[in-house]
């Protein structure tokens, strides 16, 4: 599945668009990109999916596109 | 005006219709003469900086004859100029809690135009206590956010900046510092889109952007649009008196409060010249201007050992002061008080304006 990447997070990612293995649901996806990418234990980011804001966990399809935003203070 | 939809009507809305906006920077410049074009009736603008050099690339409504004058006396003459028919209210001072709730108050639409988490969230939290509509825009790099929070949509939800990030980010300055790059027109693309939703709200044509937040890359040219939906646990960061809110210190909660001596461009020199004091620039390695004479170790190699520096003074810089700060926390815990720690206040950029 797809995982679009914003702001300083690409840092982190390297890249803008991560193609991941499928995961059943969000817990599992955070936890595979946890492991792919140890900073992002510590980086503050919200998570979508399907363009909307996930807060508890929630069921993933294979064509979910799930997205990593990072708070942005810059004016 | 005489655009389907709007009208007489709707520039009769526009008159009577007032709007606060915290900032007069990146975002702040381009979104008020638009409001001011389009003949918003009242127009306040709190700030308490004054204009610098490195401002003028993207802050437009100021030239090289406004450089150190306030900003938001540069920006009232300009906009009195553009439109002399609507009354501009300039506040030169910071937007804090002891003034923002009177503020807030007088107003129909707050624009949030600010720079910093902590004022962020300060505004966020005052605008909910007050269920007051608030434009909210935000750069970093090369991206841009925009939303619109406390609209109610037809379902009647509303939500806030906190249903996004229920708590500012540990060290979330960090991003905000590192901005010494930005295309001017990013925060002029952002702050437009602000002032459109404002005068979206003002006059209530078309559906405002409430409960989405919009993402705009410039690179790419792409945006991206999410929903937002309130989160159970939000109330509970939030203020819910008056009184609460007037206890909060929103710069501790976000990684501001600090014992830390700040020191100026002047007593940093002083400190050189006396000996014994290693100037540490924690800025990343790819930040310029370099400087050879301080010693370069970036705040995120500090975090993971601190060096077993000899002198007896540290002085941590960064480009503007506040990760220089973050960073002498740091030291200061390493060394358990037997060093003195300093951070340059203004960073680089206030040595660069005292002629470094």
């Amino acid at each position: 599945m797809k995982v679009l990447v914003f702001g300083q997070l690409t840092d982190i990612t390297g890249s803008d668009t991560l193609e991941v293995a499928e995961a059943p649901d969000t817990g599992r996806l955070l936890e595979q990109l946890k492991q792919r990418f140890p900073a992002l234990e510590t980086a503050a980011f919200l998570l979508a999916v399907d363009q909307q804001v996930i807060e508890n966990l929630t069921a993933l399809s294979p064509d979910s596109v799930a997205a990593l935003l990072p708070p942005f203070s810059g004016g | 005006m005489t655009l389907p939809g709007l009208g007489e009507s709707g520039q009769k809305k526009l008159q009577e219709g007032s709007v606060l906006v915290v900032g007069a920077g990146g975002l702040g410049c381009p979104a008020l003469p638009y409001l001011a074009g389009a003949g918003v009736g009242r127009i306040g603008v709190i700030d308490d900086d004054v204009v610098e050099l490195t401002n003028l690339h993207r802050q437009v409504l100021f030239t090289m004859d406004d450089l150190g004058a306030r900003k938001v006396f540069c920006a009232a003459e300009r906009l009195r100029a553009l439109n002399p028919e609507i009354s501009v209210e300039p506040y030169s001072e910071r937007l804090g809690k002891e003034n923002a709730l009177e503020l807030i108050a007088r107003y129909d639409v707050i624009l949030d135009g600010t720079d910093n988490f902590a004022t962020r969230y300060l505004v966020n939290d005052a605008c909910v206590l007050m269920g007051k509509p608030l434009v909210y825009g935000a750069v970093s790099r090369y991206e841009g956010q925009v939303a619109v929070f406390n609209v109610a949509d037809e379902n009647g939800a509303a939500t806030n900046y906190r249903d996004l990030f229920p708590v500012p980010p540990a060290d979330g300055e960090v991003l905000n510092c590192a901005a010494g790059g930005v295309l001017g027109v990013l925060p002029g693309i952002i702050g437009t889109l602000q002032a459109t939703e404002v005068i979206k709200l003002l006059t209530g044509i078309g559906t405002p952007l409430s409960n989405r937040l919009m993402i705009y890359n410039l690179l790419n040219a792409r945006s991206y649009t999410l929903d937002i939906r309130p989160r159970a646990k939000t109330r509970q960061h939030l203020p819910d008196s008056r009184e609460a809110f007037l206890q909060r210190n929103y710069e501790w909660e976000c990684g501001l409060g600090t014992t830390i001596r700040e020191i100026t461009a002047g007593e940093l020199g002083d400190l050189q010249q006396a000996g014994q004091t290693l100037v540490v620039d924690v800025r990343e390695l790819w930040e310029k201007p370099e400087i050879t004479t301080f010693q370069r170790v970036p705040l995120s190699a500090l975090k993971a050992a601190v060096p077993d520096w000899k002198e007896t003074t540290i002085a941590l810089v960064c480009q503007s002061g506040v990760r220089s700060l973050l960073a002498a926390e740091l030291v200061q815990q390493h060394f358990e008080g037997s060093k003195e720690v300093v951070s340059l206040k203004g960073g680089i950029a206030a040595l660069q304006q005292a002629g470094w």
